[in-house]
């Protein structure tokens, strides 16, 4: 869809207010509706827009896989250490308050990773899916070209 | 309406369609209820990414459904016997808004009570999610997680030749014939 000229403008404007978005979501949830999950989607879904009109080479050229799985299991991994770290303080298991001195700007910051871990994840996951299912195709079409080149060969 | 055309329609590419307009209602639904937070999900999850992911899907399965001869008779007599208890069970539900609610009297106002004392953020939600009931909500990550592992093992793996879902032929390019090494 890269040669569609309507499509291709619309998507270099549109792709990069998504994100900006995303991101807005991810760090204004405390005050407007939205948090980590919401933003992860709203994220993934530039991108992946981003990917339907330039093709998924070049998405992943921008996140390439490798990134996506460490991303993904890091987001996890920021939630649980910070309700490790609330234990560490001597506070009970992800619970913020012992996190900095002022609980109440120890919540703010403890509601702030978590989220930011939550949509991490999210992100990475949900394009981590859609490159999945995307690449399936790729992988059929290649067995697909080997078994009619095989079938060729043995009728010849 | 929306969801019935889902229903009966048989062309899958416009049922994932008709699908994410139905969620794109739900989401204009939970606007107008003030749920923000919910209707931000909705929007991005069914309107977007599930309809993305059907599309993804599509790509490997045929466009139309396989068509079915007659009616399940006992299916429809299981619907709507659930769908009668159901509807029984719903007029025993608390009026809706009622200050007196269970879930206006339970741990809601003490959420209510005290976010503003103990996180100094507007919006509550954020703060049930992330504080109050952050356990879940690391459960919820951690689900997101795993489904992304099981995704992966199961579409990781080659296709191999012969398998049932790898049928249509399709004629070979002449790029990847030249490339190939002729047989001895």
């Amino acid at each position: 869809m890269k040669n569609n000229g309507i499509l291709r403008i619309l998507a270099r404007f549109l792709i990069p207010l998504i994100l900006l978005v995303g991101l807005y979501i991810q760090f204004h949830g405390e005050y407007s509706p939205g948090g980590g999950f919401q933003a992860g989607l709203v994220f993934s879904a530039g991108w992946i827009l981003f990917v339907l009109i330039y093709g998924l080479k070049r998405g992943l050229d921008a996140i390439p896989l490798k990134a996506m799985y460490v991303l993904s299991a890091a987001g996890v991994l920021i939630y649980a250490l910070t309700g490790l770290a609330g234990v560490l303080l001597g506070g009970r298991y992800l619970e913020f308050s012992d996190l900095l001195s002022n609980p109440q700007a120890a919540q703010q910051a403890g509601i702030i990773i978590v989220e930011f871990g939550v949509g991490l994840t999210v992100a990475t996951v949900a394009m981590l899916l859609f490159t999945l299912f995307a690449r399936r195709r790729q992988m059929w079409d290649e067995v697909l070209d080997e078994q009619a080149l095989n079938d060729e060969e043995d009728s010849a | 309406m929306v969801a019935v055309a889902v229903v009966r329609v048989r062309d899958l590419f416009a049922a994932a369609m008709l699908f994410a307009i139905y969620s794109l209602l739900s989401a204009g639904l939970f606007t107008v209820l003030d749920a923000g937070d919910v209707a931000l999900t909705e929007a991005a999850v069914g309107a977007g990414l599930s309809t993305i992911l059907v599309l993804a899907v599509l790509t490997l399965a045929r466009r139309h459904e396989h068509p079915t001869g007659g009616y399940n008779w006992l299916a429809l007599a299981v619907v709507l016997v659930t769908g009668a208890m159901l509807g029984y069970a719903a007029m025993d539900l608390p009026e809706f808004g009622n200050p007196d609610n269970p879930a206006q009297t339970h741990v809601g106002a003490h959420y209510v009570a005290n976010t503003g004392d103990d996180m100094g953020i507007p919006n509550m939600v954020a703060a049930v999610l992330a504080s109050y009931r952050s356990i879940d909500t690391m459960g919820e990550a951690f689900v997101i997680f795993a489904a992304a592992l099981a995704v992966f093992a199961l579409l990781s793996v080659r296709p191999h030749r012969g398998l049932p879902g790898v049928r249509r032929r399709r004629p070979i390019s002449r790029r990847r014939a030249s490339q190939r090494k002729p047989s001895p």
